[in-house]
């Protein structure tokens, strides 16, 4: 087992409009709420999604999801966006 | 001209010596610093003119260079008391900082006396009677992290009043030239998010009163991309004190991890309403009107918990007590619900208001929040659905931690504690039964929502 990376998926859900992307590409990290809305992982991506992670995050047609630094997003928004 | 409060009065039962061994204080100042309250002056509706603030405080204690002031305020303990309790040297510290690092512009400081919650009006009155204690705390935070510009903002629709007094004021200190950097008079919409402060600082900087996305804070990037300082205007007017009298005046009210005292908005169920300072830790019961009383609490505002009253009267106003009733002192609003009035349709009235009243940016906030507000009227009516409660907290579940802003969260909150709190009136909706004898609303919801771009201006 490998050390998780100290990135974690922030949305910001201004910009999210609920295309859904995402949750096709990170089913791992990523379901829809029943308006089609992305309720993510907060915690950190592990290694091996870190890919996907990555398209999910070039797929968003409104930018609205990023990877950032763990520090960036410390105040647990855990389980959701 | 006339108080902007309505039916508030501000009368102290609170009047036992809290640390007699304080000096150093002048004339009637020494009372101010041993007494509560310590922001209200007593028995007055009148404004306090700058000669009568200055013959009481004397001038605004400036320390002559920024950051200097910073230790005092954490050695006091001081939080936010715009309802987040945030401490107030952290945000200080967090603009000196991006300060340091940006170099091109200088921090700017803003008061914020938009106040949005409808059932409160602590901050209205502490500016109409108290402007100068609140124009000295925004000048003291000003000089502390080396500010150049001053905004003080206030609500549109209690602009009237307060802003002739205020205005007046800031003449008096022009005149007097006791201000070091220039404070500008703003204004806010009547929006419930407008003293948000993402969204207050949007507004400021000329666009709708509407919330940001976080990051990057107000502290780092706020008004004209300046490091932005953004403290409830009663909070300002804390810090104005313990910058005369230092950390250990201030905590010689409150409890030793929550220091000091705080403006709260008090309304009993008769429908009498008072604005009072009390030490952080009081009683409730105490503020209730004894171990007794009956219906149910609604503490902390339209973001708050409703709690039965035989429940909250054991409970003392600080985060610490009110955490295990999932609750907060917010910003000090505490409404006694009449038992003539049914909990339920209160609590559908104003969570309609809170729909209406998101930003609608978000799309879990402008999805789930009107179907809240839509399930909580029928539970309000005769005979709900079974599944209607399932959805309202599912709802509650899926709106929660996923907004830029604490509205959904708040909303959230409120209404799941409407759930349990009024469980047995529930009860008796489903059996085609209510148990209010009154048709008068209670809680005060305003009446325009917004409709267009232009009402968030």
């Amino acid at each position: 087992m490998s050390e998780p990376t100290a990135n974690r998926l922030l949305v910001n859900p201004i910009e999210c409009s609920g295309h859904g992307a995402c949750a096709e590409l990170l089913p791992e990290m990523i379901t829809t709420d029943e308006w089609g809305y992305p309720m993510v992982d907060g915690r950190p991506v592990p290694p091996a999604l870190e890919r996907d992670a990555r398209r999910a995050v070039s797929a968003c047609p409104v930018l609205a999801l990023r990877l950032v630094p763990a520090e960036v997003a410390p105040e647990a928004r855990t389980g959701r966006a | 001209m006339t108080s902007p409060m309505t039916s508030a009065a501000h009368d102290e039962p609170w009047e036992e010596p809290l640390d007699p061994t304080a000096r150093g204080v002048p004339g009637d100042g020494r009372r101010a610093a041993r007494w509560l309250p310590r922001l209200l002056p007593r028995g007055t509706d009148v404004p306090e003119d700058l000669r009568a603030h200055v013959a009481r405080y004397g001038g605004p204690p400036y320390r002559g260079a920024a950051q200097l002031l910073v230790g005092d305020v954490r050695a006091a303990g001081l939080t936010g008391r715009g309802g987040a309790a945030f401490p107030v040297h952290r945000k200080l510290a967090a603009v000196l900082d991006a300060a340091r690092r940006s170099r091109y512009s200088r921090p700017v400081v803003v008061a914020n006396g938009a106040e949005s919650e409808p059932a409160s009006e602590k901050d209205a009155t502490l500016l109409w009677l108290a402007p100068h204690l609140v124009l000295d705390g925004l000048q003291l935070a000003a000089e502390a992290v080396g500010a150049d510009q001053a905004i003080l903002c206030v609500h549109a629709h209690r602009g009237g009043d307060v802003g002739i007094a205020l205005r007046r004021a800031l003449a008096e200190r022009d005149g007097a030239q006791i201000d070091k950097v220039p404070v500008e008079l703003a204004e806010a919409p009547p929006r419930f998010l407008a003293g948000q402060e993402t969204a207050l600082v949007n507004r400021l900087g000329g666009g709708p009163a509407l919330p940001t996305f976080v990051p990057p804070r107000v502290t780092e990037r706020g008004l004209g991309n300046a490091p932005t300082l953004v403290q409830n205007v009663e909070t300002l007017a804390h810090l104005a004190l313990i910058a005369r009298y230092g950390p250990r005046w201030f905590r010689a009210a409150g409890t030793e991890l929550e220091p000091g005292s705080m403006l709260c908005t008090l309304r009993r169920a008769d429908g009498v309403s008072r604005i009072t300072e009390v030490p952080l830790g009081t009683p409730l019961c105490d503020l209730l009107g004894g171990r007794d009383v009956e219906g149910t609490v609604l503490v902390g505002g339209y973001h708050g918990t409703w709690i039965p009253a035989g429940k909250a009267a054991a409970l003392t106003l600080d985060s610490q007590s009110l955490r295990g009733a999932g609750a907060s002192p917010g910003a000090g609003i505490l409404i006694t619900l009449p038992p003539t009035a049914c909990g339920l349709a209160e609590t559908a009235r104003v969570a309609r208001y809170l729909a209406l009243e998101s930003a609608g940016q978000c799309g879990p906030c402008l999805n789930g929040l009107p179907r809240i507000a839509g399930a909580l009227d029928e539970l309000a009516g005769p005979r709900p659905r079974r599944r209607t409660v399932e959805d309202v907290q599912r709802w509650a579940g899926l709106v929660t931690g996923r907004g830029a802003c604490h509205h959904p969260d708040g909303t959230a909150r409120f209404v799941r504690s409407a759930l349990i709190a009024f469980a047995g009136e529930l009860g008796l909706h489903e059996r085609g039964r209510c148990s209010a004898t009154s048709r008068k609303w209670f809680l005060p919801v305003p009446a325009d929502p917004a409709r267009t771009e232009e009402d968030w201006m």
